[in-house]
């Protein structure tokens, strides 16, 4: 038999223990990683959040590896396409690689401000690598009069918290009613916008910046938001989420678009006509696969923990070759603002209710249920995360909502709240 | 029916002395019932799930009645505490949040690290003196000679408590130890003692509070009687004798109880002492692995506020939950040959701390005194041979032995 060859495409956290997960499970023949960026697989969280501050160097994120891969690495290119009828990669440097085994892990990347000019003018920046990291370290500590930070997701809350530690001025626009509305609902949107504007954010919601004034040097200056304001702004972080990397496999007859991969519930890839291809598996925030825990909808997650979690699991997947359970893991995901931790299991997505379960938003220290059609789907805590885990089991279960009656710290009157999405 | 009497039996004094073969039993339902209404969690995976579950509380003490003896406008204007205002002077082990993370935030913050270093190197040097005390000697016992004066002597240092009144606390220390214990609220003669001790000693401490808002020096007690904790404000009075208090009854007859298990262990294992003679380096292994094989805190009880399903039970809202912390260190589900003692083992997640949001803030006070007493015993006690299995002292939950009794040809 000939030695059988594995390619990871997408050097990043999924990349990086997708592979690792094949030589785990027993994997002997030929592994290669190839990864568009230039770097070992690094951590992206810290990006957002102490290197930013300067409390971490960019460079000093680079993942520790758990095991010896002995593979090889192609970094610093990208793949351009795939074959499936001859089972090869096609790569940037117009070499080509066979495999049998193929894991997809090629991520997202930060979507781009909609005017291209606008976007590239000096002092606009957004966040996803290293080296963007970097640029805004440097920025940030030149001192800007103001930042402007486009989008209230938790990056650009993130980005938003930066400032506020670092003593810059900042204005946060999100085009909903309150940030992290998208994910979290308005109700907590409100909350977690109290405590921006109580540690100085200036928080301009419901309201979208239009376009970006350059100085007439290619230079940003100012921000025109659609209600006609303006905002002086010398430094501007675009943060409208993440665009996930598929093009690459235009024409290989596998079912991706800008939303993701789509997979079977096992984590293999399909193809247009929704067949398996067992020799392929995606893993991370490029993978759309359908939930168990979410009545089988198709989930994109672009989650840390998920990336993790997914990629051990395609690993052995394509070591085994073979359908394991399916892939069910909780998603849960973390983000600091201003030294809070927020954390959250389970989606929220189609919630009809919200409860206070422990502490209350008033002190800062909470923990709050989602139920849907009478069961809990998922939780989230701020500064309070020690009892996370006992409502992931919750969450798992599917247990009846309103959730766990009798907690320490629990309110008298737990009212069933509107969660406040649209 | 046999289950319902195991946690009989393990208060039973008749078993102090090797309680594991029925914890092996007790772990055979991992979560168990006991005849009077009261569940015991006895595997590993039962109590982590426990101890991290948000409808296990500590408020197990019924409300209290004793007058209130501090000064009513700090603990009731001044105070930091939002709730539970008529309970203050119960010690923050019994309370849940938000009330305890209020009370223990406070007294973290003073545990800075200058403190700790400065009081590790007062270990060293206390534990060096009680050893030469006994310079001649044919014959020491542990707990006499060194553990029990070594963890009261640290506490009142800590608190600047005046080197005179030091005896009083080693009274009140051994007095109090027993409130700890689960039954003593069933005997009245326990109960009416305890009560007269708390009140001594609570009317010292208000004493020196008082002293140290007039003279603060740079001890604990005056910073946190002086001082406010970011975000938490400063402690009221009655809080802070109820702190204070829980600082020496938790401190004490648990570290005594460690010092002692593990010499008792070591002299059990010989060519582990003999390692640790060679290598004192080796001592926080020791330690550790003495905290999952032989723990001073055997169990705490909680209370379930909420029907609770666990490993196949339903423990039900109100009733009472051990958290048999030292079965949990002996589940084979959790450690490989889990009866063997073996310091060099690296999976060690023993609960003897405790876990989350009650875990020991004495840690490092008790990780650093032991230490320094088991090196220091390893390096200077010539030739010790243990006279005798130890006596046991009374308690179940706090369990270690009243004497440990070694012969030996003299100290180094
Ligand atoms: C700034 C920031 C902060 C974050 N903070 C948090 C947080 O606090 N908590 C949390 O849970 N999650 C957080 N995340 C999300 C988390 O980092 C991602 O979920 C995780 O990185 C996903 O890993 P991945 O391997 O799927 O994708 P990536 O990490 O994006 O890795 C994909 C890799 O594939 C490469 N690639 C793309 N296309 C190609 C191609 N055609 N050929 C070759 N290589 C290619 C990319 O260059 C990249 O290196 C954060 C993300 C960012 C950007
Ligand atoms: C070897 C010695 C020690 C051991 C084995 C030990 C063990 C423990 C355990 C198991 C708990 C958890 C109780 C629970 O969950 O209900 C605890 C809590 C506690 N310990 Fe220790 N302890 C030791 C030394 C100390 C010392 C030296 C101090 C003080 C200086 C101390 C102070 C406390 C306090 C205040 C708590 C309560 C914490 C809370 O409720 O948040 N302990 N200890």
């Amino acid at each position: 038999m000939v030695a059988e060859r594995a390619v990871v495409v997408g050097a990043g956290l999924a990349g990086l223990r997708g592979a690792e997960a094949l030589r785990r499970a027993g994997f002997t023949g030929s592994l290669t990683l190839v990864g568009a960026e230039a770097h070992r697989p690094y951590d992206r969280p810290p990006l957002s959040k102490h290197v930013l501050t300067g409390a971490v160097a960019a460079d000093a994120t680079t993942l520790p590896s758990f095991l010896p891969l002995e593979a090889e690495w192609r970094l610093g290119t990208a793949v351009t396409g795939l074959d499936r009828r001859n089972g090869r990669v096609r790569l940037a440097d117009g070499s080509s690689l066979a495999f049998d085994r193929l894991l997809i892990a090629t991520g997202t990347r930060a979507r781009a401000w909609p005017n291209p000019h606008e976007g590239r003018l000096a002092g606009v920046h957004s966040i996803r690598s290293r080296e963007d990291a970097t640029a805004l370290r440097t920025a940030l500590a030149a001192g800007p009069r103001r930042v402007l930070v486009i989008g209230g997701g938790f990056i650009g809350c993130e980005m938003a918290s930066a400032c506020r530690t670092l003593g810059i001025p900042v204005t946060l626009v999100e085009p909903s009613t309150a940030p992290l509305a998208r994910v979290l609902g308005t109700h907590m949107g409100d909350v977690i916008g109290a405590l921006h504007t109580a540690r100085g954010v200036e928080m301009r919601c419901g309201t979208e910046v239009e376009w970006l004034e350059d100085d007439g040097r290619g230079r940003v200056v100012r921000a025109h938001l659609s209600g006609g304001d303006r905002i002086e702004a010398d430094l501007v972080v675009v943060a409208l989420g993440a665009v996930r990397n598929t093009e690459w496999l235009a024409g290989s007859g596998l079912s991706a678009d800008a939303g993701g991969l789509d997979c079977d519930a096992d984590g293999y890839a399909l193809d247009t006509e929704g067949r398996v291809d067992a020799r392929v598996a995606a893993a991370g925030d490029v993978a759309r696969f359908p939930h168990p825990l979410y009545d089988g909808r198709r989930v994109a997650l672009e989650h840390w923990s998920h990336a993790v979690a997914q990629a051990e699991h395609a690993g052995r997947l394509l070591a085994d070759r073979k359908a394991c359970s399916h892939y069910a893991a909780v998603p849960t995901f973390w983000s600091t603002q201003h030294g809070i931790n927020i954390k959250s299991v389970g989606l929220t997505e189609g919630a009809d209710g919200l409860v206070i379960a422990q502490g209350s938003p008033k002190e800062g220290r909470f923990l709050a249920v989602y139920g849907r059609e009478g069961r809990c789907i998922a939780a989230l805590s701020v500064d309070c995360a020690r009892w996370l885990p006992a409502y992931a089991a919750q969450v798992a279960a599917r247990a009846p909502f309103p959730p766990i009656h009798g907690a320490i710290d629990q309110p008298e009157h737990r009212p069933v709240l509107p969660p406040g999405f649209s | 029916m046999a289950d319902a009497t195991l946690l009989d039996q393990v208060k039973d004094r008749k078993n102090r002395a090797d309680p594991y073969p029925l914890f092996a039993r007790l772990r055979e339902t991992p979560v168990s019932r006991q005849h009077d209404g009261t569940y015991v969690a006895a595997t590993h995976a039962a109590v982590a799930s426990l101890l991290y579950d948000p409808r296990i509380s500590s408020e197990t003490l019924p409300p209290s009645k004793r007058p209130l003896t501090g000064n009513p406008f700090t603990d009731w204007v001044v105070k930091p505490i939002r709730q539970h205002i008529t309970d203050t002077h119960r010690p923050f082990i019994f309370r849940d949040p938000p009330d305890h993370d209020v009370l223990r935030g406070a007294v973290m913050h003073q545990f800075t690290r200058e403190r700790v270093q400065a009081m590790r190197k007062r270990s060293d040097r206390l534990v060096a003196d009680l050893l030469n005390e006994k310079c001649g000697a044919r014959e020491i016992d542990i707990v006499d000679d060194l553990a029990y004066p070594l963890p009261v002597t640290v506490i009142c240092e800590l608190f600047g408590v005046p080197r005179e009144d030091e005896p009083k606390f080693h009274g009140w220390a051994t007095q109090l130890a027993t409130a700890l214990e689960p039954d003593s609220l069933d005997d009245d003669a326990v109960r009416a003692k305890n009560s007269r001790c708390f009140d001594e000693i609570s009317a010292y401490m208000a004493g020196l509070i008082r002293d140290k808002r007039r003279h603060p020096g740079d001890d604990m007690l005056s910073g946190l009687a002086n001082e406010s904790a970011p975000g938490i404000g400063r402690m009221g009075d009655y809080d802070l004798v109820a702190t204070s208090i829980l600082m020496l009854v938790a401190g004490h007859e648990t570290t005594v109880n460690l010092i002692t298990n593990s010499m008792l262990t070591l002299m059990r294992h010989p060519e582990a002492l003999e390692r640790l003679r060679a290598e004192p380096g080796w001592a926080p292994r020791v330690l550790e692995e003495v905290q999952r094989f032989d723990p001073p805190v055997q169990f705490r009880t909680r209370k379930a506020l909420a029907d609770l399903a666990i490993e196949g039970t339903t423990i039900p809202e109100g009733a009472p939950v051990v958290l048999l912390f030292a079965a949990a260190g002996r589940d084979p589900q959790a450690y490989a040959d889990p009866d063997r003692f073996d310091p060099d083992r690296h999976d060690n997640r023993h609960f003897g701390f405790g876990g989350s949001l009650h875990y020991c803030v004495g840690a490092p006070l008790a990780r650093f005194e032991t230490e320094a007493a088991l090196a220091a015993l390893a390096g200077r006690l010539q030739n010790p041979r243990l006279a005798e299995d130890p006596p046991y002292r009374p308690g179940a939950a706090l369990r270690g032995p009243q004497h440990l009794r070694l012969a030996i040809d003299g100290i180094a």
